[in-house]
């Protein structure tokens, strides 16, 4: 077992460190707002759009992270034009995920290279990120922390509220559509990571826990984005130490968290009240 | 059109009719609120209350006649108009504290990052105080027993000082002494400062010491009146179509069909199965 230096004399290990931790913290963001709105299977389909958007990307010689911003992005923007409809039916969303899936095997099937691909996409290959795939990921994430900040307030307000938002003003759809096209990013981003499989470990996992543990709304962002970033770089670092593969290392740390914050006490506010 | 500075009538309809798809769900009907008036507003499932309400808020328009709000054509978001939607979004098991969730109607649909001004939180704590309701603000959401959300939903509908308070089914989740104080609460602070209130409800005995007039819906007709004007037989036989009996006992009102209260019948049927309209 060596020292932290160690860990860090490695190109691979420091691009590793600084790939996680900016989709982390997206991650953590973007997904607290999934568990505001009951949208979390939502997100995990479009990751699995993403799957086949990839694989056909590589069958025609793209990048397969352009495949996966493609489709999630298109995906995320029907299911939310269709919001009434669709994005909250589980049967729908379900046998639409599943057909991607299947596309995705069909792509991989004419792949060269198909398992190696293959186990990349669907688990992650964060020890594999290359410089301009930073920049990338970076990208992508401003993009969707900015729009995310554009919209935040009416968004809130329609995820709480509909009916009333509506009255007020707010048009519902294409907030709706807007935020499932910023999921999309944060989800092409978060499967770079750890795989279209595994974005509910950073993306729900995370924000999910901090939605137990906090009461409102900017402590339970700054929780959900911190622990997704103490758990990708703590999963990084066993990876390291163990030789596990590091999804398995975060999913395993985004699972603990969550049945921990479960477990915990609800953190009580009546007694704030009395000192009034 | 005459200025909403010199409208006498809170609320007028003119030969409306409203259609959700192809059913229309009020056919030229007239009717004008006056400012200040309490209006209890009955009538069957699907009468048309929540449609009523929701052409008054502006995001259904008339297919016929016209429609106004303080002398104007309704318009999206207007300010002048607090509302209490009927709850059909089964709120999530959410941590929100109750001033967050209130705090989101304001300004919400502004593009931004949410934050308060003191002046909002102060507004907020009052509306809060006058529905007795203060220590609701730090309460998350999830705690709330239903009476308690209902109140905080009607602090929130008091907030920015609304002229007409449009009140969606209010009671439906409060037992018969929360109904009360809710009533009461609603009474007392809409005298206070003249709004006028349109107050939707399954049993019309509740709100009878309140209410200034009733509004019944039915059959895709209205009539609106004095309680002794409309709950009659012959009105509600035609706005229930079908033969309608009206029993007073006690000051009490019973609406019956075939000897079965309807209202009762109705209320019953609407918490064994959820809502449709």
């Amino acid at each position: 077992m060596g020292t932290i230096t160690d860990m860090f004399a490695y190109d691979f290990m420091r691009h590793a460190f600084v790939a996680a931790g900016i989709v982390a913290i997206v991650s953590g963001l973007t997904g607290y707002f999934l568990v505001m709105r009951g949208q979390t299977f939502a997100g995990h389909a479009l990751s699995h759009i993403g799957f086949a958007g990839a694989t056909g990307a590589g069958l025609i010689g793209l990048a397969p992270l352009w495949g996966l911003v493609g489709f999630t992005l298109a995906a995320g923007i029907v299911m939310g034009a269709m919001s009434d409809r669709i994005s909250n039916r589980d049967v729908a969303i379900g046998v639409v995920l599943a057909l991607a899936l299947g596309f995705g095997l069909l792509f991989l099937h004419y792949y060269a290279g198909f398992a190696t691909q293959a186990t990349a996409l669907l688990f992650g290959n964060v020890l594999a990120v290359s410089d301009p795939t930073i920049w990338t990921l970076a990208g992508l994430s401003v993009v969707t922390l900015v729009g995310l900040g554009i919209i935040m307030r009416p968004l809130i307000f329609a995820s709480l509220q509909p009916e009333l938002a509506e009255a007020k003003g707010v048009r519902l759809r294409p907030i709706s559509t807007i935020f499932l096209a910023l999921v999309a990013l944060a989800v092409s981003a978060c499967a770079q990571i750890v795989g279209v499989l595994l974005v509910f470990t950073l993306m729900v996992g995370p924000a999910a826990a901090a939605q137990r543990l906090t009461n409102g709304l900017w402590a339970g962002l700054a929780l959900s984005a911190g622990l997704a970033l103490v758990e990708a770089w703590a999963g990084l670092t066993m990876a390291f130490y163990s030789d596990w593969p590091v999804s398995f290392c975060i999913s395993l740390l985004s699972a603990a968290a969550y049945f921990a914050a479960l477990g915990a006490p609800t953190p009580r506010q009546t007694a704030v009240v009395h000192e009034h | 059109m005459p200025s909403h500075a010199h409208a006498t009538s809170a609320v007028e309809l003119d030969h409306v009719t409203l259609q959700l798809g192809h059913r229309a769900v009020l056919r030229d009907v007239s009717l004008s609120v006056r400012l200040g008036e309490f209006i209890g507003v009955l009538g069957p499932n699907g009468a048309g209350k929540t449609t009523l309400m929701r052409a008054i808020l502006g995001l259904l328009l008339p297919t016929h006649g016209e429609l106004r709000v303080f002398g104007r054509t309704p318009q999206e978001g207007d300010p002048k108009i607090g509302y209490l939607p009927q709850l059909r979004t089964v709120l999530p098991d959410l941590r929100v504290r109750g001033v967050d969730f209130i705090g989101s109607s304001l300004n919400g649909h502004r593009l931004g990052l949410p934050s308060l001004t003191r002046a909002e939180r102060k507004a907020i704590e009052a509306t809060l105080d006058d529905v007795g309701a203060r220590e609701l603000g730090a309460r998350p959401l999830n705690e709330m027993s239903g009476g308690e959300r209902q109140r905080l939903l009607l602090a929130q509908a008091l907030l920015g000082n609304p002229r007409l308070l449009l009140l969606d089914e209010p009671l439906i989740m409060l037992d018969a002494r929360h109904q009360e104080i809710a009533i009461d609460v609603v009474r007392k602070v809409c005298r206070e400062r003249s709004i006028t209130v349109l107050f939707s409800a399954h049993e019309l005995n509740q709100l009878i010491g309140a209410l200034d007039r009733v509004l019944y819906l039915g059959h895709g007709q209205a009539v609106l009146g004095t309680v002794d004007e409309v709950v009659t037989a012959p009105v509600l036989s035609r706005l229930y179509g079908t033969d309608i009996d009206v029993v007073r006992a006690n000051g009490h009102i019973f609406v019956l069909s075939r000897g079965r209260d309807v209202e009762r019948d109705a209320h019953v049927h609407e918490d064994g199965h959820g809502h449709h309209h």
